[in-house]
């Protein structure tokens, strides 16, 4: 359980944050210079705030008033950062170990080798970081840093340096550590996909405020003033049913009561639930069922509001069922269709633009 | 004529071989014995921030910029048997002046910039998140020293020792001044070399001792570059 509510001003920034996890990851999400890292930093005991505490676990770490301050050697926060910062002189198996070591005996609740196995770096322990991939050296961070049996886990951008392949390998594993070792989470990053996957609560941090706390369906359907800069930061989360499977062309059938979802690759097992994120600017908009196209997955459902921006209107569509999806489309697309609130639309989503960042497994209890 | 034909290079006199071997000993004991000192003050500079770095970083660097002499006399005024110091380090057993180990405090002070100047480089280069990481894995400072800056400044170590081993080596001026010039206590290659050209016939004793000096200069050059090259491609950075 952390609780942070601190201040720090620097130069002309002026950094006001408060929030609290409860239960699972929570994440910091904003564009790069809004503040997040230095949360980040304030956190870990990198920066000393000017106003405010830290507490976690019931116990302060910072606190300005009182005239606390933990060094962070104390802290026991595991933080991995974008680059992996492994030590260029030792081995993997060094590197792993080395914040183990100063882990109190009685605290090494973490197993060794469950870490390596969860992980899939056994056959690189005796490597050095120089010859280790991207994805590679970022696991072994992650390991190091879980190994050192943390009472929280901070992730800075973890994916961010990462070509779209690595990125697809390390997600899985991010979510495998949260749901195994049940280390608290705070996750930091500018990507839609990986917050609203990994996140139970989502903090949107703007120019040094908080600008939105709530689950992601919550925060990435709000309602913003400034469509244009952020409708790549508006996304739908939708709760689906896998039932069934294409074997033949490797397509994933998802069911939500509005309509059907294909998925490229699998999606857990048949039967069970799903959530899938549906970033506005993927979503296509008709009048009617689609037919002649080559998109296959079309939700039905009504018109509930529209936000124009510029050249851009922002249109909230009620499901069927339950649900509500954002599609982003031209003005003149919305004005020559006849769009508006209370018409029937399909949704149309594409398929190919799913990637597997976007499918989210249902956190285990 | 000067004789420099190689058996008579390698036939050295009693004589030679003595101030030969006393400057390697000194050589040896103002590196190693600089050392700490140099390592420290090279990470102060390189790391902290403290009231008066920039005096500190004037008064190491004094010995480069000061002629030799100077630095000799100031240590005779300061560690001589008579000087500020000097009575007090008597007490404990510690006399510097006209000794060997003079000497080495003489060359250890006159190789004491270039050391800390690599040294102080190599930390520097270190990039402050693998400390900053290894604070968050527990490790507080000294630990975090001696398990990453230290190893990782390795390379800056070497060539900061075989600067200061070199320039040890070669120190005259301020050794002369506080040491003076004696035969087997305080007579280094350098020292003989100039006595040797300063007597009639010492031209080819001059000359033998000029050839060991280059050979020793180059060797340690010779094994700075193997040692540094290998700790290079122990610590390669990340391609």
């Amino acid at each position: 359980m952390i609780e942070v509510d601190v201040g720090l001003r620097l130069g002309a920034f002026d950094l006001e944050v408060a929030f609290r996890n409860g239960e699972g990851v929570i994440a910091l999400f904003g564009q790069s210079g809004s503040g997040k890292s230095l949360t980040l930093s304030l956190i870990a005991g990198l920066m000393r705030p000017n106003r405010g505490r830290v507490v976690l676990d019931g116990k302060a770490l910072v606190d300005v008033e009182r005239r606390v301050f933990v060094p962070m050697h104390r802290r026991r926060i595991g933080l991995v950062f974008q680059d992996s910062n492994l030590f260029p002189h030792l081995s993997v198996k060094q590197n792993l170990l080395f914040g183990r070591w100063f882990a109190p005996r009685r605290g090494r609740e973490i197993n060794f080798d469950a870490v390596i196995e969860t992980l899939g770096i056994g056959n690189l322990l005796a490597r050095r970081p120089a010859r280790l991939s991207g994805g590679e050296r970022q696991r072994v961070a992650i390991g190091r840093a879980l190994l050192s049996c943390p009472k929280l886990l901070l992730f800075d951008e973890p994916l961010a340096a990462l070509d779209m392949q690595r990125k697809l390998e390390i997600m899985p594993l991010i979510e495998q550590v949260r749901d195994e070792f049940k280390v608290p989470i705070v996750y930091i990053s500018h990507a839609i996909e990986e917050v609203v996957r990994l996140a139970t609560t989502i903090v949107v941090i703007d120019a040094g405020r908080v600008k939105a706390i709530g689950s992601p369906g919550e925060v990435f359907g709000r309602v913003s003033a400034h469509l244009a800069e952020e409708r790549f930061d508006r996304a739908s989360v939708l709760t689906m049913k896998v039932v069934g499977a294409n074997a033949a062309y490797g397509l994933t059938e998802l069911q939500h009561p509005s309509g059907t979802v294909w998925l490229a690759g699998p999606a857990g097992p048949i039967g069970g639930v799903t959530r899938i994120i549906v970033k506005a600017t993927d979503v296509t908009l008709s009048l009617g069922p689609p037919h002649d196209l080559s998109t296959r997955s079309a939700l039905s459902g009504t018109i509930e509001g529209i936000e124009k921006d510029g050249p851009l209107a922002m249109v909230a569509i009620a499901l069927d069922g339950e649900g509500r999806l954002f599609a982003t489309v031209t003005r003149h697309a919305f004005d020559e269709m006849g769009l508006d609130s209370g018409v029937r639309v399909f949704a149309l989503i594409k398929t190919s633009a799913l990637d597997e960042r976007k499918i989210a497994s249902i956190p285990r209890a | 004529m000067i004789d420099v034909s190689p058996t008579s290079l390698v036939d050295l006199s009693p004589a030679e071989w003595t101030a030969i071997l006393l400057s390697l000993r000194i050589a040896i004991v103002a590196t190693i014995a600089g050392l700490p000192f140099g390592i420290f003050t090279a990470y102060a500079l390189a790391r902290w921030h403290f009231p008066g770095k920039m005096i500190v970083n004037g008064v190491v660097h004094m010995p480069l910029v000061l002629p030799p002499v100077v630095t000799g006399f100031m240590l005779l005024i300061l560690l001589g048997r008579k000087g500020v110091f000097g009575p007090f380090l008597a007490d404990i057993g510690i006399v510097l002046s006209f000794r060997w180990t003079g000497a080495a405090v003489a060359c250890a002070v006159m190789g004491f910039p270039l050391m800390v100047r690599a040294i102080r480089l190599s930390f520097e280069s270190i990039d402050r998140r693998l400390e900053l990481t290894a604070g968050t894995l527990g490790a507080n400072r000294i630990w975090t020293f001696f398990l990453v800056s230290l190893p990782l400044a390795i390379p800056g170590i070497v060539v900061g020792a075989i600067l200061a081993f070199a320039k040890a080596l070669g120190e005259f001026g301020a050794t002369i001044t506080f040491v003076s010039n004696i035969p087997g206590e305080t007579q280094t290659i350098s020292a003989a070399i100039y006595t040797y050209t300063q007597v009639p016939g010492g031209d080819e004793s001059a000359m033998r001792l000029t050839v060991v000096a280059i050979v020793i200069s180059f060797a340690a050059l010779v094994a700075s570059e193997i040692i540094q090259r290998q700790a290079e491609k122990r610590l390669a950075s990340f391609e």
